[in-house]
Order: structure tokens, then C-alpha cells, then sequence
């Protein structure tokens, strides 16, 4: 077992053999999380504050219902009515809450490297909950457990990310991790919501829905971020749903035991058929949403365990 | 006095030569330059002798477009500060940007802030003017009058002037005085919000980028304005491949027009920000390695005429913020030259190259006597070893602001020594033999 991060900033820094770690320690929580009483003590004690200066609902209870089955005290601040609007800068907010003694802080934040930043300014651990367009790591986890539990690997797949790649940090996690475990991964999207340059990361990119899901293992619908366009990317909405909205014609395309993902929310009839997102012999979204609380449990027992060993060091430094 | 710097490897930008030589400066000018020993000043009471111990003396740096905090913002930078860096960084000319807060925008802004910087800047202090009232880009400023008041030329800096019927009786109104105005190739539309250069880099960052077509059309537009008005065009920085064809093409159709470049944009490249680190967040963004290259290229051909520090000073509390939000530019007036030094020990440019670029090209376009080492230039020197070695630490920065992309890098290349008009504004007093 190897896990050496102090924080969980992006999938980017993680080995492989780390993320196998998460996955497989996710394996026992998935089973903890099934029984009546849901509760282990590996976060007894230790305070988790989860900071969202951008507004979700889902991550954030995630999150909280982790920390809680660990047994951390867990405190919610939503960000976005905050002293943030009273001017506070992000070095100030998390310099605050540092002097709070939190063991493990959950951030999400509007801006691209937001919470690398504020990672070098505190000392505790620091999770990723999504920031800007950059990374998601734990949704990348939690898609790569979905993945290995419904085929069994998480290797030499072929996998699809279907959608608003530009502005997508799923998209941008889920590419690194399924890179770094060797998967072959395409791209399919209309061009102005392509990323430029993504080419030259190993992926193939396809603006033919059809074309490019033929032989697929997987398909990860992204969703329509409409909250994030500045206007003008789509023609209009049917035009995007009927090129790349995902129904059962375009999925028979995919291998005939594709799976089909989705981070949430869903706008059914925008970038998937609300028929194919309910079938439970093709959509695993749901199990998505249950697969998140067991990876969001092992992403914090790991670095707690890092940050007790971190600090055990420094105390013995200071005897000697 | 007279001043008598001998062996000395003498870089002249305008003959193109690096050879060892002895200078004697009288009056604050050069009196003669000598080749041999033949036929230099004895010992005289009044002869002041240096021995330049082989290392280099090139005349001293115009830096064309640097922005200093007065009026308005003067915890960034002042006269004073400016000046010493620039001292210390063998700048001898600044060309100061008139976005400052108000902009230069007119003779009274003018006259106050040549009195300011002559009282406290070591080095000579140029100004540049706004091109529109409060550089907004809906009315020319007094155009005449900021001439009569001293103003060396007229910019709007980075704000792109988008009504192009303001912009064509600007132009055309400079024209008919001779001013020389400078302008910033690029689309204002297409570049709004961009915090880097697209592609692989701005991709995997997640960071909103801009396409380097951005530039080029930026230029064309500009070239179309120059094309029709006749006025004396610089382009302020050239950064991008793509603009240099139609650059070329208009030198050759023998328009008036000049390109710059910065230091920064030809000594690192957009994945020198890493994990986004703010001091390398400069306006246009840092752009791809294949660029970079071309740039360097064109500097060494002559294409691209200047190379500028665009210094900028920002306060930590600018920088100190998500990238996207932080604020764009950098220090450079100190760190210009052993920046400059990369590109002359990678083999890509010769140090009169440089020299032309940075002393030579400026001073001409903007019709200054400075730039040359020759018999009768201002005595404007810069005496430097271009080979010491030394770790950047951006606390020991004479700027107040310190926010150097070169923070904790291995540079080499240090002034020894900064003349202006004859005097020593910057060195040991001692190493003189």
C-alpha cells in the first residue's frame, strides 16, 4: 500500500499505484457503507471543514456524510455569502480558518489553481473538491471505482468523454487518471467546446458522436455547464442534444456492454436521453453517486494517516 | 573631469564589433575611443583612470515603455526607486509609460512628473504621453502641447484604442506633427479574460487562453491604421510567430513602423508558470517554446528593432491571488541585463545584437543622441562582466515591487558599473587602478 500525498490536489500528482491504494481501501468502505450502522473511527477527533466558495450540493454532502461515517466533526461554510464579499482575500480566509486547527479542509473554488494556492498556506491536509476548470480529483476516483467494479479492470479500456470538455474539470481529472492507468481515451465534443491543444495529451478527438463511440467500453456523459458560457458556444440546445445527446441510437454504436456515466446533475433531454439515464442495465450513475461517499472516505482516512505520521515527526523533532 | 576607462572590451551596437579598447570621457560625453594604446592621456591630476580588467562596456540600456508608480501609485515604484534599479541594471534611459493613475494625458501631469523624476532619478527619465484622454480610447489628448512639454511619444499602453475612427484622427493628427506613437498588437475581444497562451499548457491548467492569432490580428488591424494615416508606428511587443510575416512585409513596403519585444517573452515560455505562479502572469501571456524561438530569431536578424524590460511593478497583494484574478507583470529594469546575458551564452545573439536592440534601435527611433560608442555620444556607459554568476534573491531588488519571474534562478552577468553623462551613478568607487 503506498500513499505518500499530504494533499489531494489533483490527479495529476498521484502515482498509480496511489490510486490503486484509494480504490482499493474505497473496496471496504463501499462494504461499511452497505450495513445498517454506518460508522468507523479512523477520523475520531479531528475536524474537517469543507469550504465551497462555488455553490453544490451534491459534492459538498459527500463529503460531509464521510467525514461523519469516520467519525470527524464535520463544519460546512458556504463560502459564497462570506467576509469573500466583504473583501477578504482567499490567503486571508484560509490563514482564518488555519488558526481554527482544522485536520483536513474540503475546498471547492470558481478560480483554476485556487486550492493550490491556499494548500501552501495552511497546515493541514487539503482536498479538491473542483477547482475552476482545472481538477476533480475525487470524481475521477470515484469514476475509476464505478469503472473497475462494473468491468472488472481498469486497464486497456476504451473510454469516452462525451461533451463540454472546455469548461469541464471531470473531464480534465478523469483524462490524467484514465491516462496514467492506460486506458485509450477519446474526446468527442463539438470544437468550440474542445480544449485546444489536447491532442498532444495522448487522447483522440473525435467531433462525430457516432464515430467516435464505436468499440467504446465506457461513456461519460459530461454535462452542459450552461451556468458557465459566456454565450455562443452551441447553436441552441436540440441542436446540441440531437448531435450529441446520448439515446439509445448513438449508444448502439458502443460495445454492447458499454456502461454509461455521469457526473450530475443530469439535464435529461440536453446531454442524455432521461430513458437511458433510468436503464439499470446500461447507466451506472447512480452507482457513481454511492461509489463517491466510500472514495471520499478512503481519500481523507489516507491523508489523515499521512498527517498523523507528519506530525508525529515534527513532535518527536521537537523532543530531540 | 575626464575619465580615462581602459582595457575595456567595447561593445559598439553601431559598427558591430567586441573588441578591446580604452574610452576617454570628457564633459559628460565621449571625447575619443582608442583601439591602441596609442595616444592616450598621460597620468594628470585631473585624469581619472579606470581599468576596465577586460571586461565589457556597452552604452547604456534605453528601455523603451517602463512603468513607474507616480503619479498615484508610488508604493509600487517612484523616480527614486526606478532609478536605482535601473542603475544597478545598466539602464541609463527609461522611457516611462504614461499608464499610470491618472494617465500622462496632459502637459500639466507632463511637466509634474519630469520635475519629480529629474529631482530624484539617477538615471535619465523620458516620458511617454496617453494617446486618448485617460487612455479610454474616445478622445485625443493635446497631442501638441504634450510634444511642446517634453512627451517623446504617445501610447496608450495595453489598452487597445477600439473605435477605430478615434484612433484614425489620433494617428492622423500625430502625423501631421511628426510624433511617433506606439501601439500593442492585439484583439481586444478575442484576448478579454485570458489569462495565458492556448494550447496544451492553458488546457491541462484549466486557465481561459487566448489564441496567438490574437496578435497577428491585432497587427494587421494597426498596419491598416499606419497604411492610411502615414503615422510613425511602433509596435510595442512582437511576441508571436505569426505576426512576423506581415511585419516583414511592412518594413519591406516601407512604412514607417518598428517592432519591440520584452525580455520576458524572449527568455521563458508559457510552461515556465508551472503550477501557477503568479509572477510569470505578463501582458500578452508568456506563449509557446516554437514562438519563443522565432522572436529571438527575428530580434537577431533585425526584424524586431527593440527589446523592452516592460517593466511593471505589482505589490504582493496583486499577485498574491488565484492566477486567473492575480495581476499581469513583472519587474525587470535590474534583471534586464542578466536576462539579456541567457540568450547571448545560449549562442543565440551576439552582445552587440543585444546592444543594438537595447541601446542602439531605441535611442534612434525616438531621435535621442544616447545608444552609441562613438566620439561625441553622451557619455551613457555600462561596464559589466557578462559571466558572474550569482542566484537571484528578489528581496536584494532595488525596486520596491519584487515581482521577478527570475526569483531564486542561476543567472550570470553583472553590472559593474553605470555612467551617465560621464558620471558613475552606480558601482564601486574603489576598482579604479
Amino acid at each position: 500500500m503506498t500513499f505518500r500525498a499530504r494533499h489531494l490536489l489533483g490527479i495529476e500528482h498521484l502515482a498509480p499505484e496511489e490510486i490503486r491504494t484509494v480504490l482499493d481501501l474505497a473496496e471496504k468502505y463501499v462494504a461499511l457503507n452497505q450495513r445498517t450502522v454506518k460508522q468507523a473511527d479512523s477520523l475520531k477527533g479531528m475536524t474537517q471543514i469543507n469550504m465551497f466558495f462555488e455553490a453544490s450540493t451534491r459534492t459538498q454532502a459527500s463529503f460531509e456524510l464521510a467525514g461523519k461515517r469516520l467519525g470527524a466533526d464535520v463544519m460546512n461554510m458556504a463560502m459564497q455569502h462570506s467576509s469573500v464579499k466583504k473583501g477578504e482575500t482567499l490567503i486571508d480566509t484560509a490563514l482564518t480558518l488555519n488558526a481554527m486547527h482544522p485536520d483536513l479542509l474540503v475546498v471547492r473554488h470558481p478560480a483554476s489553481g485556487a486550492v493550490d494556492l491556499l494548500a501552501q498556506k495552511v497546515n493541514c491536509a487539503v482536498l479538491n473538491a473542483g477547482d475552476g476548470r482545472h481538477e476533480h480529483p475525487t470524481q475521477a476516483l470515484l469514476d475509476a471505482l464505478t469503472i473497475r467494479r462494473a468491468k472488472g479492470r481498469i486497464q486497456r479500456l476504451t473510454v469516452a468523454i462525451c461533451g463540454d470538455i472546455a469548461h469541464s474539470r471531470v473531464a480534465r481529472s478523469n483524462l490524467i487518471l484514465l491516462g496514467k492507468m492506460e486506458n485509450r481515451i477519446r474526446l468527442i465534443g463539438p470544437p468550440t467546446l474542445m480544449p485546444s491543444g489536447v491532442r498532444d495529451l495522448g487522447c483522440e478527438v473525435y467531433e462525430d458522436m457516432r464515430e467516435g463511440l464505436k468499440d467504446c467500453d465506457v461513456v461519460m456523459m459530461l454535462r452542459l455547464q450552461k451556468e458557465r458560457m459566456d454565450g455562443g458556444f452551441i447553436p441552441s440546445e436540440r441542436e446540441y442534444y440531437h448531435r450529441y445527446g446520448l439515446d439509445a441510437e448513438k449508444l448502439a454504436y458502443a460495445r454492447e456492454d458499454a456502461i454509461v456515466m455521469h457526473p450530475g446533475p443530469m439535464n435529461r433531454g440536453v446531454e442524455i436521453d432521461g430513458e437511458l439515464a433510468d436503464d439499470i442495465n446500461r447507466s451506472v450513475i447512480q452507482d457513481q453517486v454511492e461509489m463517491g461517499v466510500a472514495v471520499r472516505m478512503a481519500c481523507m482516512d489516507l491523508l489523515a494517516r499521512n498527517l498523523r505520521t507528519e506530525r508525529g515527526r515534527q513532535a518527536a523533532g521537537v523532543m530531540a | 573631469m575626464t575619465t580615462l576607462i581602459t582595457n575595456a572590451r567595447l561593445i559598439d551596437p553601431e559598427a558591430g564589433t567586441d573588441a578591446l579598447g580604452a574610452v576617454l570621457i570628457e564633459d559628460g560625453v565621449i571625447a575619443r575611443v582608442f583601439d591602441t594604446p596609442d595616444g592616450m592621456p598621460d597620468k594628470s591630476p585631473t585624469l581619472r583612470r579606470l581599468d576596465a580588467d577586460g571586461k565589457c562596456l556597452a552604452p547604456g540600456i534605453v528601455d523603451l515603455g517602463v512603468k513607474i508608480g507616480e503619479p498615484g501609485e508610488r508604493h509600487k515604484e517612484s523616480f527614486r526607486s526606478a532609478g536605482l534599479a535601473a542603475a544597478a541594471g545598466g539602464v541609463t534611459t527609461i522611457i516611462a509609460r504614461p499608464d499610470t493613475h491618472p494617465a500622462i494625458d496632459n502637459p500639466e501631469t507632463l511637466e509634474f512628473v519630469t520635475r519629480r523624476a529629474a529631482e530624484a532619478s539617477p538615471v535619465r527619465i523620458r516620458h511617454m504621453a496617453a494617446l486618448t484622454k485617460g487612455r479610454e480610447g474616445r478622445e485625443m489628448t493635446e497631442i501638441g502641447f504634450l510634444l511642446d512639454a517634453g512627451a517623446i511619444a504617445f501610447t496608450d499602453c495595453d489598452h487597445v484604442v477600439t473605435d477605430t475612427k478615434v484612433l484614425s484622427r489620433a494617428l492622423t493628427y500625430a502625423r501631421s506633427l511628426g510624433a511617433l506613437v506606439m501601439g500593442h498588437p492585439q484583439e481586444p475581444i478575442l484576448s478579454a479574460g485570458a489569462a495565458t497562451t492556448s494550447g496544451k499548457f492553458a488546457s491541462l491548467r484549466g486557465l481561459p487562453g487566448v489564441s496567438p492569432m490574437a496578435e497577428r490580428i491585432g497587427f494587421d488591424r494597426d498596419m491598416g491604421m499606419v497604411e492610411m494615416t502615414g503615422v510613425k508606428y511602433h509596435f510595442d511587443q512582437i511576441t508571436t510567430a505569426r505576426a512576423l510575416p506581415p511585419l516583414e512585409r511592412a518594413k519591406k513596403n516601407g512604412f514607417d513602423v518598428t517592432a519591440g519585444t520584452s525580455i520576458h517573452h524572449l527568455t521563458l515560455n508559457e510552461f515556465d508558470v508551472g503550477d501557477y505562479r503568479t509572477f510569470f502572469k505578463v501582458k500578452p501571456p508568456l506563449r509557446s517554446e516554437d514562438d519563443r524561438l522565432a522572436v529571438v530569431e527575428a530580434v537577431a536578424s533585425g526584424l524586431i528593432d527593440i527589446i523592452s524590460s516592460m517593466h511593471t511593478p505589482q505589490d504582493e497583494e496583486s499577485k498574491r491571488l488565484p492566477y486567473e484574478d492575480a495581476a499581469s507583470g513583472a519587474v525587470a529594469l535590474e534583471t534586464f541585463l542578466p536576462a539579456a546575458m541567457r540568450l547571448y551564452h545560449a549562442g543565440q545573439l551576439t552582445l552587440p545584437q543585444l546592444f543594438r536592440a537595447m541601446a542602439l534601435n531605441p535611442a534612434k527611433r525616438l531621435g535621442l543622441p544616447q545608444g552609441r560608442l562613438a566620439e561625441g555620444a553622451p557619455a551613457d556607459l555600462v561596464l559589466f562582466d557578462p559571466d558572474t554568476p550569482f542566484v537571484l534573491d528578489r528581496a536584494k531588488l532595488r525596486s520596491k515591487s519584487k515581482n521577478t519571474p527570475f526569483d531564486g534562478q542561476r543567472m550570470e552577468g553583472r553590472v559593474l558599473a553605470t555612467f551617465v553623462g560621464g558620471r558613475q551613478v552606480f558601482g564601486a568607487e574603489d576598482w579604479n587602478a
